[in-house]
């Protein structure tokens, strides 16, 4: 009879696993803090000396602009969300109005829209607002994208709320805004503040509406990035600093939210 | 209360009709929805229907004036065109094999994360990454470290001088979304092993239920629903492809690793062709809907929308 595998291999096992599989952003962090004739030798080395300098030149390169414009897209249009999002999902759960899932299916059948099919009259109606490389256009694109799922999301939250909790609020003679902010506000905010989360780290990582509708002026992080293909192989290290200071607030916000990753990205319906 | 429990009777249950208020009370419950749903329609379904309105014109950015109506004309064009059906076969190749591989990979993930162990929120935490770090990034990433001929970490692993992009592009790009979207779909199968019902697992271990057999029977019937909306999801993002191809190959070389929103691109912002991509944008559209309307419903019979819709 075959032995089962002990529970002490089966955890080895599964780190080396995650490790192999996270090797590449491993050796992304580790190749940021490489000169760039450290970067790319053969075979591949390890031991090195750290230096900051490729950080250095990224930002001489520019990169507080994307940066900026980045923050402003993101922070935006998120705020847009929760401002058009929370009384929808109230809307679509508590309170509900007439043909609740048409409308939850309207929202969800916007996600499965290919965005290719709406890049040639975005890039044509933008052109001829001076709306081409705005962040504004941005920022109403983003909102857009992401409001279905937030609606989605949020509206699951919204459904947890006890409703012995809202019934007592009534019986107690409490209005609809006493009872909001006092009794569905608290239980909800939690669940708020997680969608925020998630529609901070889709606009961050938003690239095709970013790549084709922007340029010098509004050009997000990842547009950033695309000014190393030129000069691929020759810049490996500052380009691993790029990307990990690019990546690393949606990092930090994912590990953040990574109770409520789930939720979010399946719109709600798991938890 | 997650959406997700099995609810055999939700044909019975039918979305409750909410009290009927005249005038004013029906306005106030509406109210709080409309902003959102007026923004929606104006900013999704505007470009949907010029999309459609340039498809039938000739129209093309290099030659002012060029613009008039043609009929069908691009639609014609499109069909006849080969390389518009070699990136629609990369598109559903690219789809279909990231979704099945992403799959398996983040059920592997995820069962060996469905257990106590020492460092398992470090583990999970080091696995989701890849899905964090900007795509953008992950695909040059690959492309330089990985990928390179001369000092890519692949070929000093496996030996010889492969030029991975330009000799498998297809299957270089497809390897960096898969290892882009498996953390995906490892959080989600991993959400659907921890909601499964402690006393049903024991119940199958004191009958004698062997570890495979538990999992046949208990586990994967239960995580099916959870596979569909990863299977899903995943396919509605991947579909999309988009960094990848832009920044590894630019779907070459030739148009090997040019999928239909690559191809749509280059003909709309190379070839500034409006009408002819127009064109692909609604047959795109069209094949989307015939998917999404079946995708719908499997969403929506799997996680009960009318659930919650009471009161």
């Amino acid at each position: 009879m075959r032995r089962r595998l002990g529970p002490a291999s089966l955890t080895t096992a599964t780190w080396v696993v995650a490790i192999l599989f996270v090797f590449p952003l491993i050796w992304m962090v580790l190749t940021a803090f490489k000169q760039e004739a450290d970067a790319y030798t053969d075979p591949p080395r390890i031991a090195f000396t750290p230096t900051l300098d490729q950080f250095a030149s990224i930002f001489e390169r520019g990169f507080l602009p994307y940066l900026g414009n980045s923050a402003f897209v993101t922070i935006l249009s998120t705020l847009i969300v929760l401002l058009l999002g929370v009384p929808a999902a109230y809307a679509l759960s508590l309170a509900p109005v007439p043909k609740t899932s048409n409308v939850l299916g309207f929202f969800l059948s916007t996600k499965m829209l290919p965005v290719v099919a709406a890049i040639i009259p975005l890039y044509v109606i933008s052109q001829r607002t001076q709306l081409l490389d705005n962040v504004w256009a941005l920022v109403i694109l983003y909102t857009a994208m992401n409001l279905p799922l937030a609606i989605w999301m949020m509206r699951s939250f919204f459904l947890e709320v006890p409703t012995e909790m809202i019934e007592a609020g009534r019986v107690d003679g409490a209005s609809l805004p006493t009872l909001l902010y006092r009794v569905i506000l608290p239980v909800v905010a939690p669940g708020i503040a997680a969608t925020a989360l998630i529609c901070v780290i889709f606009s961050w990582t938003e690239f095709f509406y970013a790549v084709n509708l922007t340029a010098a002026r509004a050009g997000t992080v990842p547009v950033f990035l695309v000014g190393f293909i030129t000069s691929e192989g020759l810049y490996w290290a500052q380009l691993s600093a790029a990307a990990l200071l690019a990546s690393l607030p949606v990092m930090i916000v994912g590990w953040i939210a990574q109770n409520h990753l789930v939720r979010g990205l399946s719109m709600g319906a798991v938890k | 209360m997650t959406a997700v429990a099995p609810t055999i009777a939700s044909g019975q249950r039918v979305e409750a009709k909410p009290e009927k208020r005249k005038g004013t009370g029906a306005w106030a419950r509406r109210a709080p929805l409309l902003p959102a749903l007026l923004f929606t329609i104006v900013v999704t379904q505007i470009p949907f229907i010029l999309t459609v309105v340039y498809s039938f014109q000739s129209w093309n950015l290099v030659r002012p004036g060029s613009q008039h109506f043609v009929g069908f004309q691009n639609y014609a064009d499109v069909f006849a065109d080969s390389q518009f059906r070699g990136a629609m076969l990369n598109t559903v190749v690219l789809t279909v094999v990231c979704v099945f591989v992403a799959l398996l990979l983040g059920l592997g993930l995820a069962l060996l994360l469905d257990r106590k162990f020492l460092g398992r929120g470090v583990v999970r935490t080091l696995l989701i990454t890849p899905f964090l770090i900007l795509p953008a990034a992950g695909a040059l990433l690959w492309k330089t470290t990985m990928f390179d001929p001369t000092y890519g970490l692949l070929n000093f692993v496996f030996g010889g001088e492969t030029d991975w992009l330009s000799e498998f592009p297809l299957a270089s790009v497809m390897a960096q979304i898969v290892w882009q979207w498996t953390p995906f779909m490892m959080l989600l199968i991993l959400a659907g092993l921890q909601s499964q019902p402690k006393d049903v697992l024991e119940a199958a271990q004191v009958d004698g239920a062997g570890r495979w057999r538990t999992f046949a029977s208990i586990t994967l019937p239960h995580l099916s629903r959870y596979l569909q909306l990863s299977v899903l999801l995943g396919a509605i993002y991947i579909v999309n492809s988009f960094d990848a191809i832009f920044l590894m190959t630019q779907g070459g070389p030739g148009t090997a690793s040019t999928n239909l929103p690559y191809y749509i691109y280059q003909r709309a912002f190379q070839g500034f062709d409006i009408g002819q991509s127009s064109a692909m944008g609604v047959i795109v559209v069209v094949l989307t809907l015939i998917v999404a309307t079946f995708a719908l419903r499997l969403m929506f019979r799997a996680f009960d929308v009318s659930k919650g819709v009471v009161k």
